[in-house]
């Protein structure tokens, strides 16, 4: 045991210039040897930022959601495509492919909700996609590229568990059927089974709302984050019924956002106290506080290669290495997969 | 007459004619010949009758004749020093107390420095290292109670004792090494004990021996101030004599029993000096205190009560030994009893010196470890009742150690007197003192194998087995109080199937820490607002953050709200806990008063005599203004001040010039000069006005006006002394910062007479105010202004202030009035050479 803590970290670099707040990153590319991955991120303006993280420089900018804040940002497995969500109420589907920044389809979102979209896509042509339907308290799920609607969920009359605020598709490896998990405005967690189109089960992790959570399927865990002073870390067992394992305390109330390493050794969580929480995965104990920003932390993302990236609404990204992933060790990749297939040199 | 007798006396006539007037060495020696034949233990000795009768009759004269002879022309009749060794065996070999008394007296009859002189005390240096003396208190011990003797043995008891001082005038510079008292205290131990060792084997043998002679011997080296000297010897080789035998210990106890009334004293509190434990002093003592009236006056009044010299240790080993016999036990319950009356008496807190209360503190817990609950039981009320008055008083001390004790005291106390009760639990930080004091509260070891033995060999068995029951019941909640001290470093969640936790090392997270929300106001009448409407507490409490920056920052704007703000600040309570929040306050109102000094001044001092503040308030008034006085006289305050706040544009050419002219001035005088040393010049601090000088009185005087007006919620006078205290400091301290005003003079003239109305107070805290404010008065009024208009009150001080340094119970005070007349002796040597010519 080292006698005193080592000093707080800082940053690896940080990147300016998107000239507004950051509410979406993500990484993708940088696996099996193509080099640095690419960073986008998305912000109030509606500008998505394509950054290379070697020069550090944006390379690209897409122009797409009318100035309206782009809220999610997702790459899929298959081809150069990029999913952007915006609060112009569209869903973009961009093809980033060997340069190209072109518009390929969009889909409307129907609801005004803050709810993030998620898809699952293993890797075959057809892909799904889950975001907040027209009912205040609906999930669409859409069959994609098709755009058809596979079914709405729409929790049974007497829950009332409000609006949907974050969703995650996923399949476990047993069996082929999607499960879709969601968080919603009363606190809840619930699972759904999106073929059976009912609740497997539903937990109350917090007294507010859910603001975000990931989910590590492997081990059958999640951890959500809310506007209260606490993360709540809950399981689901062989019957599908999610239950509270812990909760741990924080100093300041409200998390963003909520992501697990690719590696699932730790995790990291966006605050509003402008600071970045790092915790091991397992034992859920406190690594690292990193404070850079000077304005709430609205997003966080992990790169395969365990690089952490952080948006905040003082309009900078600040890109922290903590704790490398051991390369002999290799990682399994989520069930809600980055999309590694995705060539960087396609955008060079 | 007796044949034996009158032939015995022909042949010493005979001798001692010889002796007196040959030259002739051969016949001189046959005659010492013939006489030694009567010392005992001689070749070819006498009859057993005659060397009785030679012994008792004429061995002094024959002693006295041979030092009557001495000299070097007669020491040479004969070569190779026969005749010496033959002189010199007659003393070292015939009737020690005799010989000894014979040398004793014809040293201190020599009339000066000569042969005969060193001679005599070399050859007491030979008795002394032949163990002679030993055979002298020996002899003593055997002669039993024969009237006669008395006159001898108190000779003998004189001399024995006093032979270091009477070496050491006679000898002067010359005196030998053996003869310093400290080296001959210890040899006189040794020879105590090696008499003991005979008594105890005569005693053995059948028969009869006194002791009484050697009491006195240690009574009286005791008396004498030799107690380290002689019992550093004794104690120890008594331990582990008295350990195995019953028959040393009653020899010592009788020992101890025979010391005269007037060396009780001086032996008991040396052999408690000298003794490791409590079962060692029950071993030497015996029973000592029950038996004799001056012994328990010693040990339960004297040590405890009217000294307090003596350290932790010695009193656990004397309580001990008080509490190690179940007929001694009884003496323990009455000590604490005393002791809690006089730690609770309120005399005693106001005149008792601090270490003494400390003392008496310490001598009460280490009682508490040693009773048993049922013997408390039988006075608890009669305990409860004067540790409730004594608790009560002390937490009334204005004196913060005074109430320390009390807090750390009581807590143990009503813990172990009133078990079933509620304690009585303070507040208060931990220090050295409450640790040690908490240490003696707990039990005292479990009695170790010896003192068991001792126990059981002497028939005082119930104690052993009380120890040994009561010590693990009562430390347990000791140690489990140790043990929450120390930090639970188990890490959450250890029991993880992970392995591989181990790389992932915290970083520190010291820095994460409540996010205050960034409300602040930005101008001073913001924070009125905020702080004296705004329900919003994060509003309220960055607003109290900010305040005092602000108000250093833009001045004018303080200045307007000056005399609200204040108000505001004063009436300011603690609504939420907010970190520092006395701190913040404080620092505040400094900047309030520094910012607009008259008008605050004016409101402060006004509230201060006013009816609806909390002592909390008033003291605080005092601090404030206090404070901001010092900020006001720091020299070097105002350049800093322009720095702060915006410079008005008037003022900035100039300000920028002079600089500019200085250095290039600077410059030229450096570009001209060598220098030898390479030091850069330093600057002395700028020196500037006293802004304290246009606005003391307005702190000072409406301070000293009313204090001696009662109020209905506040009596100056009366119990609330510790604001007086405070008060009395504070105007001391505003003397001290209104140095070279020009109002320091009226200042001096209202302070002398304040504290002259208050010189016989009672709390030794305001004593110690009223003392300092004199020294800042002398400190601050220029001395010939002193004398000009103060000279009847510096007349009627100096003899308070001797009286004072010398009589007062608060060492502080006896300091502090040391001082000031350190002071005015000071001021008499400036004003004499301003006089002279």
């Amino acid at each position: 045991m080292a006698a005193s803590p080592l000093p707080p970290p800082d940053p690896q670099f940080v990147l300016r210039g998107t000239q507004s707040a950051v509410h979406a990153l993500h990484f993708f590319g940088g696996a099996q040897g193509q080099g640095r991955p690419l960073l986008l991120s998305g912000s109030l303006s509606g500008l998505v930022h394509i950054w290379s993280l070697q020069t550090r420089r944006a390379v690209a900018t897409l122009d797409g959601h009318g100035g309206k804040c782009v809220t999610w940002l997702q790459t899929l497995p298959q081809g150069h495509l990029l999913l952007s969500q915006g609060r112009d109420l569209t869903l973009r589907l961009w093809d980033l492919a060997e340069g190209r920044n072109a518009i390929v389809d969009s889909v409307p979102v129907e609801s005004m909700g803050f709810c993030r979209s998620s898809v699952l896509a293993r890797g075959q042509e057809r892909w799904i996609l889950a975001m907040p339907g027209r009912g205040s308290d609906e999930v669409q799920i859409l069959e994609m590229p098709s755009k058809t609607s596979v079914c709405t969920l729409k929790p049974e009359a007497d829950a009332k568990p409000g609006m949907p605020m974050c969703l995650e598709l996923w399949q476990a490896d047993s069996s082929p059927r999607p499960l879709l998990l969601a968080g919603y405005e009363d606190g809840s967690v619930a699972l759904w089974d999106v073929s059976e189109r009912k609740v497997c089960s539903r937990v109350a992790c917090h007294p507010e709302p859910v603001m975000g959570f990931d989910f590590d399927s492997q081990k059958a865990r999640g951890v959500s984050g809310s506007a209260e002073k606490a993360l709540a870390v809950w399981s689901l067992d062989e019957q599908q019924a999610l239950q509270v394992c812990r909760t741990h305390k924080l100093t300041n109330p409200g998390i963003a956002d909520v992501k697990i390493r690719p590696d699932r050794k730790i995790l990291a969580t966006a605050g509003w106290d402008h600071r970045v929480r790092v915790f091991h995965w397992w034992t859920m104990k406190p690594l690292a506080v990193l404070s850079f920003h000077s304005a709430i932390i609205h997003c966080v993302a992990f790169a395969t290669d365990g690089l952490l990236a952080a948006g905040s609404g003082d309009q900078r990204i600040s890109i922290w290495s903590l704790y490398p992933i051991r390369s002999d060790t290799s990682t399994p990749s989520l069930g809600h997969a980055e999309g590694r297939e995705v060539g960087t040199q396609a955008l060079a | 007459m007796d044949p034996v007798q009158s032939a015995v006396a022909l042949t010493v006539r005979e001798a001692l004619h010889t002796l007196s007037s040959s030259e002739d060495g051969g016949h001189l020696l046959s005659t010492l010949g013939a006489l030694k034949r009567y010392l005992s233990g001689a070749e070819n000795a006498a009859l057993p009758g005659e060397q009785e009768e030679f012994a008792r009759m004429h061995f002094s004269a024959v002693l006295r004749c041979l030092v009557g002879r001495l000299s070097p022309g007669w020491l040479e009749l004969l070569p190779d020093g026969q005749l010496e060794d033959l002189w010199a065996s007659f003393f070292l070999e015939g009737p020690a107390d005799q010989a000894f008394l014979v040398l004793m007296e014809s040293i201190e009859g020599a009339a000066g420095p000569s042969f005969r002189l060193m001679k005599m005390a070399q050859l007491l240096a030979r008795f002394l290292s032949a163990g002679r003396m030993a055979a002298v208190m020996e002899g003593q011990c055997r002669q039993l109670t024969e009237p006669a003797f008395r006159l001898l043995q108190e000779t003998l008891l004189t001399k024995v004792v006093g032979l270091p001082d009477h070496l050491g005038n006679r000898l002067q510079r010359e005196n030998l090494e053996a003869f310093l008292p400290q080296n001959y205290f210890p040899l006189l131990g040794e020879e105590i004990m090696r008499v003991l060792q005979a008594v105890v084997d005569s005693l053995r043998g059948g028969w009869d021996c006194s002791v009484s002679f050697l009491s006195q011997v240690l009574g009286k080296a005791c008396v004498h101030g030799r107690q380290k000297e002689i019992l550093g010897v004794l104690v120890p080789r008594l331990t582990v004599l008295t350990q195995g035998s019953c028959l040393w210990r009653r020899v010592c106890w009788r020992l101890v029993e025979c010391v005269p009334d007037r060396a009780t004293e001086a032996l008991l509190t040396g052999l408690v000096e000298a003794a490791s434990g409590p079962d060692v002093l029950s071993r030497l003592l015996g029973n000592l205190v029950l038996k004799s009236k001056k012994a328990q006056f010693v040990m339960t009044r004297k040590i405890l009560f009217l000294q307090y010299r003596y350290s932790t240790p010695m009193l656990q080993s004397l309580l001990g030994y008080l509490a190690m016999d179940s007929q001694r036990r009884p003496l323990l319950g009455q000590a604490l009893k005393e002791l809690l009356e006089t730690w609770g008496s309120p005399s005693a807190i106001r005149h008792a010196p601090l270490p003494q209360q400390r003392y008496v503190s310490s001598a009460l817990l280490i009682c508490l470890a040693h009773l048993q609950d049922a013997e408390l039981q039988d006075s608890r009320d009669e305990l409860l009742a004067s540790l409730m008055a004594g608790v009560k008083t002390r937490l009334d001390s204005s004196l913060p150690a005074v109430r320390r004790l009390g807090m750390i005291v009581a807590g143990v106390a009503s813990a172990r007197i009133h078990p079933d009760g509620p304690p009585l639990k303070f507040q208060y930080e931990e220090d050295e003192l409450s640790r040690e004091l908490l240490a003696l509260a707990a039990p005292p070891p479990v009695a170790d194998s010896p003192s068991k033995a001792e126990a059981s060999l002497c028939g005082a068995s119930s104690k052993g087995s009380f120890f040994v029951l009561q010590s693990p019941a009562a430390e347990t909640p000791d140690r489990g109080s140790v043990d929450s001290g120390v930090p639970q470093a188990q890490p959450e969640g250890s029991g993880s199937d992970l392995d591989s936790d181990d790389e992932l090392v915290p970083y520190d997270m010291s820095g994460d820490q409540e996010l205050k929300s960034g409300k602040a106001p930005a101008y001073v009448r913001d924070c009125v607002e905020a702080l004296t409407s705004s329900e919003d507490w994060e509003r309220w409490e960055a607003a109290l953050r900010a305040l005092e920056g602000l108000i250093v920052r833009s001045p004018a704007a303080a200045r307007e709200v000056s005399v609200e703000l204040a108000k505001v600040l004063l009436h300011l309570e603690e609504k939420t806990s907010v970190v520092g929040f006395e701190g913040l306050r404080q620092r505040a109102l400094v900047a309030v008063v520094v910012t607009d000094p008259a008008p605050v001044a004016e409101y402060l001092t006004s509230q201060f005599y006013a009816l609806n503040f909390s002592l909390r308030q008033r003291i605080d008034i005092l601090d404030v203004l206090t404070l901001a006085a010092q900020e006001l006289s720091r020299p070097g305050r105002l350049p800093k001040a322009p720095q702060c706040g915006s410079p008005s544009p008037a003022s900035q050419p100039s300000s920028t010039q002079a600089p500019a002219w200085r250095a290039v001035v600077q410059e030229r005088i450096r570009s001209k000069t060598r220098r030898f040393s390479q030091r850069s010049p330093r600057r002395g601090p700028d020196a500037g006005p006293n802004e304290f000088n246009l606005v003391a009185g307005y702190f000072f005087f409406p301070l000293i006006r009313h204090f001696d007006r009662p109020l209905v919620t506040f009596d100056l006078l009366g119990e609330d002394q510790l604001v007086l205290g405070r008060l009395v400091h504070t105007l001391g301290a505003l003397m001290y910062l209104a140095v070279n005003t020009t109002v320091a003079v009226a200042m001096g003239k209202a302070l002398l007479e304040f504290v002259w109305t208050l010189r016989f107070h009672g709390d030794a805290y305001v004593r110690r105010g009223l003392l300092s404010a004199v020294s800042s008065v002398l400190l601050s009024v220029p001395a010939e202004r002193l004398l000009a208009d103060l000279p009847d009150e510096l007349l009627e001080a100096r003899p308070w202030l001797a009286d004072v340094a010398e009589q007062d119970p608060d060492e502080d005070c006896r300091v502090l009035a040391v001082k000031a007349l350190l002071l005015l002796e000071k001021l008499r040597d400036t004003l004499i050479p301003l006089s002279s010519p």
